[in-house]
């Protein structure tokens, strides 16, 4: 088996073949644990929504650090997901490798937006 | 009689080895699986929503009159369905990936811990999905 993914053989998958990204996976799913909490906590406790008490959450350095941070965490975690998916369902490697590179602009064009957002409050 | 019972041609019963999808459909799908399965779609489709909501965050920070605006519109019900129906599929992968999380440690592996846990992801995500419901209509 191992002679047959060599030179022209090689198997195209787009992954490492070890527990970097399994790894990751797991790290930022509890980056965005810690996140979701702080968020939904304060949803469900709070009682005002004003523009003022949004924008001044975000306005915090610490925060807007924090956001970022999970975002980025979000957008790998996204990566590896969504690229399990490709390599599950997508057999043509021409596809595959087409739909794994729309998938990394995406998701870099959605980070680079995400600090465009956070730090023009 | 018994013999009758007994001569009666048994039902066969269906066998599935590496499934098509449009076999799915006659396929009872085990707790487990419809868990995996609902977290791959509801991630795939938060992944494709990501624009979507850096949208609503953009304009919801970006000044008063464009937070008042998307304020007005989310306080109609029917946009607070559709909300609802993505808080679900986020409180669905977030439980469903604390499940994994657990699993990854060795823990509830057999397949009885693991259908109740399945259990459990289904039944924790939608009460949190309906606390944010009860939320999001103002009884609290």
């Amino acid at each position: 088996m191992a002679n047959n993914n060599i030179g022209p053989k090689r198997l195209v998958v787009g992954a490492g073949y070890g527990m970097r990204d399994w790894l990751a996976q797991r790290v930022t799913a509890i980056m965005m644990v810690l996140y979701t909490a702080i968020l939904l906590i304060s949803f469900l406790t709070g009682q005002n929504f004003t523009y003022e008490g949004w924008a001044g959450l975000f306005a915090q350095q610490w925060f807007k650090l924090i956001s970022a941070v999970t975002l980025f965490g979000l957008f790998y975690h996204a990566w590896v997901g969504v690229r399990d998916i490709w390599m599950d369902y997508v057999k043509a490697v021409g596809l595959r490798l087409t739909l794994q590179i729309a998938t990394i602009l995406w998701l870099v064009a959605c980070a680079a937006w995400s600090v465009q957002i956070l730090w023009s409050v | 009689m018994s013999e009758a019972v007994r001569e009666a041609p048994k039902k066969e019963r269906p066998e599935f080895r590496n499934i098509h999808v449009t076999e799915l459909s006659n396929y009872r799908m085990p707790l487990a699986a419809l868990v995996s399965i609902l977290h791959r779609i509801s991630g795939f489709m938060m992944f494709a929503l990501l624009p979507f909501v850096l949208y609503l965050l953009e304009q919801s920070l970006r000044s008063e009159i464009s937070f008042a605006y998307y304020q007005g519109i989310v306080s109609y019900p029917l946009v607070k369905l559709i909300i609802l129906a993505l808080v679900w599929g986020y409180m669905h992968h977030f439980c469903a990936g604390v499940r994994h999380l657990v699993m990854d440690a060795h823990i509830g592996l057999d397949k009885d811990s693991a259908r109740k846990s399945s259990a459990a992801v289904l039944t924790v995500s939608l009460v949190l999905t309906a606390v944010v419901a009860l939320k999001l209509f103002g009884v609290f």
